[in-house]
Parts: C-alpha cells; sequence; structure tokens
C-alpha cells in the first residue's frame, strides 16, 4: 500500500482536477486554479498533521 | 423601456424539460458525457477520465460499496454516495468488487474515494444542467 501522504496527495489532486475543471473554462486558468488548490490541500493537511502530532490519544 | 437580458434570463431552445433530464440522466450514467453531448469535449473528457479512475482507486484501495440500508442513516447516506458515480457503480458490482476488507490499513481511505467521486459526480450533473439551460 502505497503511504498515507500520498493517498492523500491523489485524493488532493482528483478533488482539485474536478473543481478546478467545473469552476474555470480557460486551460490556462484550470491550471492555475487546480495548482493552488492542489497545493492549499496538501499544505493544510501537513500543517494539521503536525498540530495534531501535539495532542497524542 | 428596454431591459438587458443576462444569460441566466435569456431562454434557450434546448431547455425543454425532457431535453433536461436526458442530460442528467446521461451525465450521471457516464461521467462526463452530459457535458461532451452538449459540446464542451474537453471538460467532460477529464470528467470520463478523472471520476472513474477515482472510483477505480477506492476499489483498488479495498474500499466498500454501501447497502442501501434505511435502519443505518450513515451507511444510507454512504450509499448514496457511492451510486452518484453511474455505470462504474453498476460495473463493480457486477464484478463483485467493493465487498470492503474492513481489516485492510487503506480500508477508510477507499471508501473516501468511492463516496468523493460519486459526489464529485453530483456536481459535474449539476454543472451538464447548468450548461442546458442557458445560464454558462
Amino acid at each position: 500500500m502505497p503511504s498515507h501522504f500520498w493517498l492523500m496527495v491523489l485524493f488532493a489532486f482528483f478533488v482539485s482536477l474536478v473543481f478546478a475543471v467545473l469552476l474555470r473554462d480557460e486551460p490556462r486558468e484550470q491550471l492555475k486554479t487546480g495548482g493552488m488548490m492542489l497545493l492549499g490541500f496538501v499544505a493544510a493537511a501537513y500543517v494539521l498533521g503536525w498540530v495534531m502530532y501535539l495532542f497524542p490519544l | 423601456m428596454a431591459t438587458k437580458s443576462t444569460a441566466a434570463e435569456r431562454p434557450r431552445e434546448g431547455a425543454e424539460p425532457a431535453r433536461l433530464a436526458l442530460v442528467c440522466a446521461l451525465a450521471w450514467l457516464v461521467p462526463g458525457a452530459g457535458h461532451i453531448v452538449q459540446g464542451r469535449r474537453l471538460k467532460g473528457l477529464i470528467f470520463l477520465i478523472a471520476l472513474p479512475l477515482m472510483f477505480a482507486a477506492g476499489l483498488w484501495l479495498d474500499g466498500r460499496l454501501f447497502p442501501l440500508e434505511m435502519s443505518d442513516p450513515l451507511v444510507f447516506l454512504g450509499a448514496i454516495a457511492n451510486r452518484g458515480i453511474g455505470a462504474p457503480y453498476f460495473v463493480a458490482r457486477m464484478l463483485d468488487a467493493g465487498l470492503g476488507t474492513v481489516t485492510a490499513a487503506s480500508y477508510e481511505y477507499g471508501n473516501t474515494f468511492l463516496m468523493t467521486a460519486g459526489l464529485l459526480n453530483f456536481l459535474v450533473i449539476l454543472d451538464a444542467f447548468d450548461v442546458a439551460k442557458g445560464r454558462k
């Protein structure tokens, strides 16, 4: 099984792709929106992951 | 006084209820087909590739296709989300895929991929509906 991180990246990729194509009409804008969204998802998950590290079960 | 009509207000020839229903049904059954039949080929093609691929990833990750059980609301909602993908769902059921392996480490990932693929297709259907209505 791939790592949790890469599965999260794959999930973020699919969601970003569909939203970018839905929201924008021009390929250039789609690429920009999708890229920003993907970066946002991954960065947010990464930061939240480290925040959770501070609160062990 | 003449008023300026917007795209949303303009009547469109292809906005009859039967045509709208056909576009929505097609968009549900084959992800992206609603866009392709309306001339938005590139968008439709991206949905046609991305959504079934996401669904297939969910099956590969040992996710489960939930049954329509009214007794458990969360399972019921998951089942609705699963069915949102259309034809790939029925193909997976015919192939006995999506039984779900609860003990697999990727089980919850698989469920998330399967349900999200269906939910995203619901959004794609709504977009195809808007295109057919002349709002986009």
